[in-house]
Formats: structure tokens, sequence, C-alpha cells
């Protein structure tokens, strides 16, 4: 059974239709990438699925469990996780705080037990301070673990929100242009990085990029989207030898 | 970021630089101090305050006594009001409206409710009973306050909280029961200065423990980025409602209290002034910092008291002070920073640093590919 079923999914702002009749099947374990040109509606299909907007039209099953209608951190707790296209951190608390955080999900302890400080309190507390630094460390972030987030130079940051996304234990991860802002080094760190956690955390990932570098280097299979249609669909070549793809789209970058 | 030096800043320099002259060798020879002498600190520390305030009365005149006791009922106040306007980041303006609900409830509890059921001379050791009650009825109202505000996003907090302050004064106004715009009278003069320092205590204590909570960093993300927070997993309304009722729970207590000292309650008293008087301390002090709110409170109920001679001029310092706050230094004189003694043992950077190490003892090795650590 897919993971992830998107059937329909359209959106529109208004009068202005963001995503038309998106369709994807996404089977555990696969990396998938959405590519098109600005405004193309990529960041508004993960704001449908993680349910920031509410979708005109259409059905998201995850899991077999339908997602339309449910609040974000549901969404989250079900097991998606997502980045953002600018980096959204919690700038003034701390690189720990901000793994932490995303522990609230798998959080079972009340307010009198945390008023109190009563020992469910204790024990769960203590679990996910261990939890979160572990994280960091496999992260390689753990030796600023007390750092002020926005202290954080800007790759850092870049892995700090991936990691806090992994914090809250996903099965799918959403992945907004992480290369965005990366020196050419950095985007193969980022890459390797990037495959690293998909076996480490067993993922299954969309990633919406601009750097053909990194969707064509990296994932199995790409998705093309326009105006808000999907205009392709197939391996990396078969895009990267679509017409209409080169003509929508890559134009020239694809020549080079 | 750093901040941007106001004038502000720099007038307040030389009186950082004499701070930290006098404060780093104490502190420096205290943490020299073996952790087990260390440990009796806190507990000797509130001791001795708690001995003070019993012994107060041969200590300071009367009037002294009360102004001690308006700054404990403000830290109260201003602490509590600092989780929602500090700490999460959302603007309530009605402080007093919730303060008034605890007052009333607490006073008709001790005039009325206990001596009916017989227990006229017990009152004095139920008035804690009384206070919760009232801070219970006060949390109560929060909650109606809180469910229809947080139902979207924005600015609405501060235009309900401010409502809610005025329906709640033309309410006790036109409710004959309670004496209407007459007030409500009749309290014991219950509030003394032990009662306040213990209900300090335990209202800072409470609140620290709920901001090093995972609630607590919940509230925290509210404030640094809604949306995000809500996509790591946190229920942001269930975190702004509960934060909400364990604020407007402090804010019932510290009325109590109130009614409790000056033994006469009117519904104006509980004006919109007032709430403009909390909003100064949590943004004098600092906001997301109980030491802040210590701060605050005490330095704006000391400075109020000494601009007496002022008399009606001195309801111009308060809104004349919180403007130019919000102009010249916006996070206040604590903001975002907190007293070492106020967190816990856990959160601080030097338990961070050994928990790290015994992760990285416990880790089996080469587990990172090279482009992943530096």
């Amino acid at each position: 059974m897919p993971l992830l079923q998107i059937r329909g999914l359209t959106h529109y702002f208004g009068g202005l239709r963001a995503v038309h009749n998106f369709n994807l099947d996404l089977e555990p374990g696969e990396l998938v990438g959405i590519i098109g040109p600005n405004g193309a509606g990529k960041t508004t299909v993960f704001n449908l699925i993680t349910g920031v907007y509410r979708p005109t039209a259409g059905e998201i099953l995850f899991n077999g469990h339908s997602l339309v209608g449910k609040r974000p951190d549901q969404i989250i707790a079900m097991g998606i996780a997502r980045t953002f296209q600018t980096i959204r951190l919690f700038k003034d608390l701390s690189v720990l705080d901000n793994v932490r955080i995303a522990h609230f999900a798998q959080t079972s302890y009340g307010v009198m037990d945390a008023l109190f400080r009563l020992p469910r309190y204790r024990r769960e507390e203590a679990e996910i301070r261990e939890r979160a630094m572990e994280l960091l460390d496999l992260m390689g972030l753990a030796d600023q673990a007390n750092w002020v987030a926005s202290s954080l130079p800007y790759g850092l940051q870049r892995r700090l929100e991936i990691a806090r996304a992994l914090a809250t234990e996903p099965r799918l991860l959403l992945l907004d242009e992480p290369a965005a802002g990366m020196n050419p080094g950095e985007i193969t760190e980022l890459m390797d990085l990037i495959q690293w956690i998909r076996r480490q955390f067993n993922l299954t990932i969309i990633l919406i990029e601009h750097q053909m570098r990194v969707v064509m280097g990296i994932c199995e299979r790409i998705k093309v989207m326009d105006f808000g249609e999907t205009i392709a669909e197939g391996t990396p070549t078969e895009v990267q030898n679509n017409p209409r793809v080169i003509e929508a789209y890559l134009g020239e970058e694809a020549i080079v | 970021m750093k901040e941007r030096r106001s004038v502000v800043d720099n007038a307040l320099r030389p009186v950082r630089a004499l701070y930290v002259a006098a404060v780093r060798p104490i502190q420096e020879a205290y943490n020299a101090l073996p952790a087990s002498v260390r440990r009796w600190t806190m507990p000797a520390v509130l001791l001795l305050g708690f001995l003070l305030s019993l012994a107060a009365p041969s200590l300071i005149n009367l009037y002294w006594q009360q102004v001690l006791i308006y700054v404990g009922i403000n830290i109260i106040l201003a602490a509590s009001l600092n989780l929602i306007n500090g700490y999460m980041g959302e603007f309530s303006v009605g402080h007093a409206g919730f303060m008034a609900v605890g007052a009333y409830v607490a006073s008709i509890m001790t005039v009325w409710v206990f001596p009916r059921m017989g227990l006229k001379e017990a009152v004095p050791y139920l008035f804690p009973l009384a206070l919760t009650i009232g801070g219970l009825a006060a949390g109560l109202t929060g909650l109606v306050v809180a469910i229809p505000s947080f139902r979207t996003r924005g600015d609405y907090l501060a235009i309900v909280t401010l409502a809610w302050n005025m329906i709640v004064k033309s309410v006790l106004e036109n409710l004959d029961v309670v004496g209407g715009p007459r007030g409500f009278m009749g309290m014991q003069k219950l509030t003394n200065l032990p009662w306040v320092f213990v209900w300090v205590v335990v209202t800072i204590y409470l609140l620290r423990n709920l901001i090093y909570s995972n609630l607590g960093r919940g509230i925290l993300s509210i404030r640094e980025d809604e949306i995000a927070s809500s996509l790591v997993s946190v229920d942001t309304r269930r975190v702004k409602i509960v934060a909400f009722v364990i604020s407007s729970f402090f804010a019932g207590v510290a009325g109590g209290l109130f009614a409790h000292i000056i033994q006469f309650i009117d519904p104006r008293t509980f004006s919109i002034l007032k709430s403009t008087d909390v909003l100064v301390m949590v943004y004098l002090g600092g906001i997301g910092s109980l030491g802040g709110s210590i701060l605050g409170a005490s330095i704006y109920t000391i400075l109020m008291e000494l601009l007496r001679p002022l008399q009606v001029w001195r309801w111009v310092v308060g809104p004349l002070l919180l403007v130019l706050l919000m102009i010249f230094r916006p996070r206040g004189i604590m903001g975002l920073r907190e007293w070492g003694f106020l967190i816990p043992k856990e959160e601080r950077p030097a338990f961070v640093d050994a928990l790290r190490e015994q992760v990285r003892q416990k880790r089996e090795p080469a587990a990172v590919p090279a482009g992943a650590s530096e």
C-alpha cells in the first residue's frame, strides 16, 4: 500500500488556481522530487499535505487515513514532518530547545505533572532531553546545543531545521528547498546528509528544489509543476528530455 | 542579532558596570563552594525570608509593611501576565478583570460562605482555601475568555481582554448583591507579609516549573513562530488556552490577597488603569523572565510610592513609562534573560554539556558520514 496517496488535489486562493488536479502515489522509502518555476504551486502542495491550508477539492491519504480537515499538529503527530523554504527556527531559543519542542506530541505528562514536578514529568523530561541530545549528536549539532538558534551559521541552521523535523519521528519528510542559499560545497554536503538520514531514519522523502544538481542527483522520480498543473513525471533522465519541461521550465539549464 | 543600543541602554551602562563589579566576585566566591553546601542555599534563603516576613512588624513600620505586601501582590500579577505577554508573545490587557473575579469570590468566601457554614472562627485558617477558590473562579472565567479569542490568530486577544475588563467592571457595578458601585466590605485583614511571601514563592515556583516543561516550551514556540510551532506537533490552541487559564488563576489569587489587605473593594479598583500598571511592570522588568517580573513589580511599586507627592500626576507616570519602554527598550530590563537561581538545574548550560558527554560515550562510533559532521 502506498504511504501517501494524493488524488485530484486542487486549491484556489480566491480566483487564483494554485494547484490543480495534483496526484501522487508515494511508496514507502521513495525519494520524489517536485520541481517547477516560482509560483508553480509546489509549496502549496506541502501546505495542503500538512494542513496549513484546507484543499478546495481532492483527497490526501496517509497510511490509509485522510488528512483533509485535520490540524497541522495532528498531521505531524501522525508521522509527517517538514522544513521550510525560508528557515523558520525558534530563533531566540537554544538549539536543544528547538529540538525538544518537536517532541511535544510524544509527551504524555499533564499540566499538573509539570507544575508539581511529579515523577512522570521527571522521567519523560529526562528521556526527551537525552533523545534530543542524541539526535543533535547524530546531526553534528551537539557542540552547539546551548547556542541560541539564530547565532548558528546558515548551513547549520538548515541542518537544525532538518533535525527538528526528525525529532517528531516522521515516516514522511517534506523538504522545501533545503539547498536554497547554499554554496556548491554546502550543497554536496546537504546531498550526503539527505541520503544518509533517509537510510538512518528509514524515511520516505518529498523534495522541492530549484537546484537541478540536487534533484537530478538524488531523486528517483520527479514531478514537474507549472501554474498549478503537473506537466511531466518520470525519472530524472525522462524529465530532462521531456520537451514540455524544457520549454516550460528547464530551458537552457537542461542543455548545460 | 544584537539589539540597537538606545539612549536608555547607554544611560544604564554605568549601572550595569557597577552591578557586575559588585556581583561578579560574590558569584565567583559562591560558585567555588562545594555543591553539597550550595544545595542548601535556596532553602536557607527562603527560610530566612519567611522568618524576616514574620519579624517584619518589629522591624519596619506599618506603612512599609503595606508597601512590601503590594510589592508581593504585584509580583504575582506581573509574573502571571508575563506568561501570556512575555513568554507566549500574545497581548492581554485585561489582567485586572481576572484579579477582580478572584478578589470578589475570595471575599465572598471569607465574609459570607465560611461564616454561614459555622466556620467563623476558622476563617483565618481557611484563607488559603478562599484564595484558591478565588483563583479557580478567575481561571474558569479565563477559560471562557480564551476559548473564543484563540479561535483566530492575530491581535484579537488584546481587544477581547480589553472588553472583558470593562464587562467585569460593569457587571460588578450593576450587581447589587455585592454592593454594586458602593463596593464590598467586611473582610478581615487576613493578608499579611508571611502569607504574601508564601504565595509569591509558590507562584514563582509553579510558573517556573511550567515554563521549563513541555507546555512551557510550547508557549515559547508560539511566541517565536506559531506556524512552525504547529508544524512540529505543538497543539497551539490547547497550549494557549491552558496558559491563559493558569495566568488568570494567579491573577485571581493576587486579587484575593489584595482584597484582604485593603478590606474594601469596589469595581473601580479593577479598571483598565490597574491592568495598565501590571503591563508596565511586565515590560519594565522584562518579557519572558520571571526575574524580570520580580524586578519590574518591585521597582514600579516602590517608585509609585515615592512619587506620592505628585498626587494626580502620578497616574501619568505609568502609561508614559509604558510608551517610553516600547520605544526604547521593548524587551525590558531582563528581556528573555533569567536569574540563574530561577533556572532548574537540568536546564543550565553546564548540565547540558554534561549530558552531551554522556550521550557521546554511549553512542557507537562512526555513525555520521563525513559530510554530516564538522
